[in-house]
């Protein structure tokens, strides 16, 4: 056997080991949340049609919010595997680069005038204003901090901290001159899978499939765009046409995540990292193993969400922050300590 | 003999900072060329206009007489590869990974590579010795090795000229004498039109067909590369006191620096 044949078996084994572990994961996290409800239970209340209070809770409370943690954990981590190879930064991430907070900002704006996702497949007022939004401030961070061939990965999250900064305070100031909304848009901000609904997963999931599988599609060419721009030319593609198509494609889930369940930081940073510690760099290979991750990040963070602090939720993008923020330090020590890294 | 790849009174600018002036090159099929000069003398900013990378402020490069900026990108990628003198991958890729991107000009970007495009790898590899290593990560192998790996992604694009930005950069010099071997041996035999920049006097003289001397951004000499690797073109161009002897096999003129160790003693 080759050495192509082991590792693509090896992948092939993998994958499907994670997708089993996600669809488990899936699958037990129907038994977690305030509301006891036992296996047997809850297999014959999924068994029957009867109509019940705790199978309202199954059905219309815990599986949506199951799916949209998946779906909400797929596009993230999509998004931050493109984005990283986008900047050639190991350390860009939509929250890092300020995708997030545009899509926020975006969101925001349509929740206040009052419109919705109203327009069959998910293209309403409010996914639109939020990919608008993620699309300026991504498009800004990258002038400022990526433009011009002698910056460095630093610059690019500085300028990504500073427009998240202005585009936060913005948020902020919209809520404050709007305060009758403020309880809404608050909970929606730090991460609102615990009001998750069939309607947001309808809405919010083929948007975000639609980036991944745009991004997967590219991953040939996203490979040759992290060497560099002379690189991707000299291979007989468009630079700026493959950027352009990439930020496109990674805004879009981006946005739809955003839109869907708020600000939910470093899960596209982690994931990432964690599947090319697995499959490698390929993207053809390490999209789909990271979208696997993500999903089963962001599953397992709502579940410890839900249960840590019973009766009382932790806001999800606390538990992510708390266990990504660390991570990114560490990412960031090793990159200004590795020969050729940070300049 | 007709050109494959020519330059016509090309120049080049950054910004406002004048890169390269009157650049004319006509590279005939199946000999290899090398750009000589000090660093900033317009080497890698020529070979990157030769690879239609950088478009120029006025002339034409031209591709068996068309001006390759009226070609579409991707037909001009599967006739020219191109070497670039540095680049880094920013996480872990494979050998096998990196050399397939080679045949991106041929394939696509979305259909599934094929066995024409293994063949490419495995011969590319090959000719660069490191067969076997297809599975291995960029980041364990040694500097040698890396500039190896992007040079077969080069040789996998089955172009008929390649360009080269310091092919030889890194290497030792057993790796650099079979390096420029297989170079020669491509051009004189296979009829691959061969571009390159280096330092390398020696290296020039032994396997060069034609040199270009530049100096700041401007083509002080060229010719064969036997006459233009004088004593006085070269001190001219690099602004160091050299002698030339011939080679004791090949007689082909080496150029040796003089030091100030004879006014020392």
């Amino acid at each position: 056997m080759s050495d192509r044949d082991r590792g693509r078996r090896r992948y092939g084994v993998l994958v499907l080991l994670l997708a089993v572990v996600l669809l488990a994961s899936a699958a037990g996290s129907l038994l977690v949340g305030s509301a006891e409800i036992p296996l047997r239970r809850t297999l014959t209340l999924l068994a029957s049609s009867q109509p019940s209070l705790e199978r309202t809770i199954l059905l219309k409370l815990r599986l949506p919010r199951i799916l949209l943690a998946l779906v909400v954990g797929a596009g993230l981590a999509s998004a931050g595997t493109a984005y990283q190879s986008l900047f050639s930064n190991p350390l860009a991430d939509p929250f890092v680069i300020g995708a997030s907070s545009g899509a926020a900002l975006g969101a925001t704006a349509a929740i206040l005038a009052g419109w919705g996702w109203n327009g069959g497949w998910g293209i309403g007022p409010l996914p639109l204003l939020a990919f608008g939004g993620a699309l300026a401030t991504v498009g800004l961070v990258y002038l400022i901090g990526a433009g011009g061939s002698r910056s460095s990965p630093v610059t690019l999250l500085l300028a990504g901290a500073a427009v998240s900064t202005v585009v936060g305070a913005l948020v902020s100031l919209l809520m404050i001159l709007h305060d009758q909304s403020l309880g809404v848009i608050f909970n929606w901000l730090l991460g609102g899978l615990s009001s998750a609904t069939w309607h947001d997963v309808r809405y919010g999931a083929p948007l975000v499939g639609l980036g991944v599988l745009a991004l997967r599609l590219l991953s040939r060419p996203l490979d040759a765009l992290a060497l560099g721009d002379d690189t991707v030319a000299s291979l007989g593609l468009s630079a700026l046409g493959l950027r352009l198509a990439i930020v496109v494609a990674a805004t879009v889930a981006t946005a739809a995540a955003v839109a869907t369940a708020g600000i939910i930081g470093f899960v596209g940073l982690v994931a990432p990292h964690a599947a090319r510690l697995l499959v490698g760099g390929e993207n053809g290979r390490l999209l789909p193993a990271s979208c696997l991750l993500g999903a089963l990040l962001l599953l397992l963070a709502d579940d410890a969400a839900r249960t840590l602090a019973a009766p009382q939720e932790i806001p999800i993008s606390i538990l992510t922050a708390l266990v990504g923020g660390p991570f990114f330090l560490l990412l960031l020590r090793r990159q200004s300590r590795a020969p050729g890294g940070l300049p | 003999m007709t050109a494959v790849l020519a330059a016509q009174g090309v120049a080049c600018a950054y910004g406002d900072r004048e890169a390269l002036a009157a650049f004319d090159l006509a590279a005939a099929p199946g000999t290899v060329t090398a750009l000589l000069g000090a660093n900033g003398a317009g080497k890698s900013t020529a070979l990157r206009a030769l690879a239609r990378l950088h478009k120029p402020r006025h002339g034409a490069i031209l591709l068996d007489g068309q001006d390759v900026w009226r070609l579409r990108r991707r037909a001009f990628v599967r006739r020219v590869a191109f070497l670039p003198q540095t680049e880094t991958a920013p996480w872990p890729m494979t050998v096998e990974q990196m050399v397939l991107l080679g045949r991106l000009p041929h394939r696509g970007w979305l259909l599934p590579y094929t066995q024409a495009d293994r063949a490419a790898l495995a011969r590319a590899l090959d000719q660069v010795e490191l067969q076997g290593l297809g599975g291995r990560d960029l980041g364990s192998l040694s500097g040698g090795e890396r500039r190896r790996v992007l040079l077969a992604r080069a040789l996998a694009q089955d172009a008929a000229v390649l360009v080269l930005d310091e092919p030889g950069a890194h290497l030792d010099l057993r790796h650099q004498v079979e390096l420029f071997d297989l170079l020669r041996r491509l051009a004189h035999q296979g009829g691959t039109t061969v571009v390159l920049s280096l330092h390398d006097l020696h290296l020039a003289a032994l396997f060069a067909d034609h040199a270009v001397l530049l100096r700041q951004g401007r083509v002080l000499a060229q010719g064969p590369a036997a006459e233009v690797l004088s004593p006085d073109l070269v001190r001219a161009a690099l602004g160091v006191t050299v002698e030339a002897v011939p080679h004791p096999r090949h007689g082909v003129p080496l150029i040796v620096p003089v030091t100030r160790r004879e006014a020392d003693r």
